[in-house]
């Protein structure tokens, strides 16, 4: 390559080779001549894990090969794929510093490098009884060891716990609560068991009208919900939860969300917020603070749902606004924070949630306007059956790059606004 | 949206009695929003007040428990005992603040 040429070129540098990083690359490498733009994503390994999956597997329900591939494989050719760790983003110089001591020089950057549960940051819950009575499932290991223990639990109190907001799909703590009953049921456990769930949110869920229906699903089953409990640090000689109002939650088992949070490069390049999310506009995504940084998925700060669809429907607009902004345009797509949640609900069926920045989870149908299939907000084995099917969807159009006859931005066609009585409900 | 008199002074509230408006507030009105759900103010109580106001136009969002303890430096095992129960919320009320997301 001559100097005019390689001048020519410019570099886009991708951190991240999850849903959001994977789907950019795949979807920018066919808008963006090769002559024009190089395209690097970086990630630590080379394992790329279908995150939904891990909900399955302390039930048994999911092998770890359907939820773990190769990132590489997902990649186009023409991308680059760099195995590496981050250590800072320099943003004045625009140039990505790896640990190992490799540069990577950029002009546009995209940071997809998610969110992590982070046990450390919870006095007390990486102590002797991790993995032994206090377990994840948001992890493969964790999911797995957690199989390990339901398999060997007969009886006491199990408790369901998120640490604190905002953490990686919203609905898993109560889809985790649903299926143990479910399977404590079929074992024929369930009377021997005293099911809690507790929240630092004051009711089931962050959206009132969901919130309200998921609590009375939670009643149904017999769940006891503490609600409003930030936990402080966890006994773990008395094996209880302590909050800050110093009330306390014993537990035979404990299966705690641990604090989330976004990648400590962020917070060493001095981007992140104090939880290492990236601030951006909620609309393009892009950082507030760098005109040619963009954070896209669970590692934005966007008051939506740290969820795939928020990645998968945010991710559609990025692209077009992406190729206005390196154009020298102004970028005209704005995002809704569109966010689409199937809820399972055990005993084989779902529920499907549909909601965005400024619209609560509404009923009806989905995506087709009253054909469906899918039900909103309704218990049915045909959503479970779309959860199910939605891995396949995941490994062979959505990473892809590939188009999902779903729209990104929220439509209201045959959904139905919450009733006031729902509303005075919730 | 509703109004209603607090101390004195006409504001905007949504249905849950939060205001709506950033520029109605004032130090005399939080005071009186204070007194509504029982909380007696003190100097450390208006730290984390004044941290609450200051904060909100820079990120557009009521700061979290977590923000105003990194951030505003108070620890959030001191914001339950100034404001027990439901720090967070009762803060964003005082403060003339949204209620915080945090919780999406």
């Amino acid at each position: 390559m001559d100097e005019t040429a390689k001048r020519a070129v410019r570099n886009l540098v991708i951190l991240g080779g999850g849903t959001a990083g994977t789907m950019i690359a795949n979807k920018l490498r066919h808008r963006l001549a090769r002559t024009e733009w190089h395209i690097t994503v970086v990630d630590r390994d080379d394992e790329h894990h279908y995150q939904p999956g891990y909900l399955f597997v302390p039930f048994g329900g999911c092998s770890p090969e359907q939820v773990v591939r190769s990132r590489h494989s997902f990649l186009p050719d023409g991308v680059d794929f760099v195995i590496g760790s981050v250590d800072m983003v320099n943003a004045e110089g625009n140039v990505v510093l790896l640990e190992d001591g490799r540069q990577l020089p950029y002009d546009q950057l995209v940071i997809a490098t998610g969110t992590t549960p982070r046990p450390d940051q919870t006095p007390g819950m990486l102590g002797l009884e991790w993995r032994r009575s206090i377990f994840d499932f948001y992890t493969l290991e964790g999911a797995e060891a957690l199989a390990d223990a339901l398999s060997r639990f007969d009886g006491g109190r199990l408790v369901v716990h998120i640490t604190e907001m905002p953490i990686k799909c919203p609905v898993a703590p109560l889809e985790f609560t649903f299926l143990a009953d479910a399977w404590l049921r079929g074992r024929g456990l369930r009377d021997r068991v005293e099911l809690v769930y507790v929240t630092p949110l004051d009711g089931a869920f962050t959206k009132p009208v969901a919130s309200a229906h998921l609590g009375g699903m939670l009643d149904e089953r017999k769940v006891l919900v503490e609600t409003d409990f930030m936990v402080e640090r966890i006994d773990d000689e008395q094996k209880m939860l302590v909050s800050y109002d110093e009330r306390e939650i014993p537990f035979d088992l404990l299966v705690t969300i641990p604090l989330n949070m976004g990648a400590d490069f962020v917070a060493r390049s001095g981007l992140g917020d104090e939880l290492n999310y990236v601030p951006v506009d909620k609309h393009t995504q892009l950082s507030r603070k760098f005109d040619n940084i963009f954070a896209i998925g669970d590692a934005s700060d966007i008051p939506a749902s740290k969820a795939g669809s928020v990645a998968h429907f945010s991710v559609e607009i990025f692209v077009d606004n992406f190729l206005q902004h390196i154009a020298g345009r102004a970028m005209t797509g704005a995002f809704d924070g569109h966010a689409n949640c199937f809820v399972e609900s055990g005993d084989d069926k779902a529920l499907l949630i549909d909601f965005n920045y400024d619209t609560e989870p509404l009923t009806g149908k989905y995506p087709l306007p009253v054909v469906g299939p899918l039900e909103l907000l309704k218990e049915t084995r045909v959503n479970h059956l779309g959860k199910l099917a939605f891995r396949w969807i995941y490994w062979n159009v959505l990473l892809p790059g590939r188009p999902v006859p779903l729209p990104a931005l929220m439509s209201m066609a045959g959904k139905h606004p919450a009733t006031q009585r729902e509303k005075q409900e919730a | 949206m509703p109004t209603t008199t607090i101390g004195g002074h006409e504001i905007h509230v949504n249905d849950e009695g939060f205001m709506t408006e950033y520029d109605e507030w004032t130090e005399d009105l939080g005071q009186a929003l204070a007194a509504q759900i029982g909380v007696e103010m003190s100097d450390e109580h208006w730290q984390a007040i004044q941290f609450l106001r200051r904060d909100y136009p820079d990120q557009g969002e009521t700061a979290t428990l977590r923000r105003v303890s990194t951030v505003g430096g108070i620890p959030t095992k001191q914001l339950f005992v100034l404001f027990p129960k439901k720090p967070a919320k009762k803060m964003a009320y005082i403060a003339g603040l949204p209620k915080p997301r945090g919780c999406v």
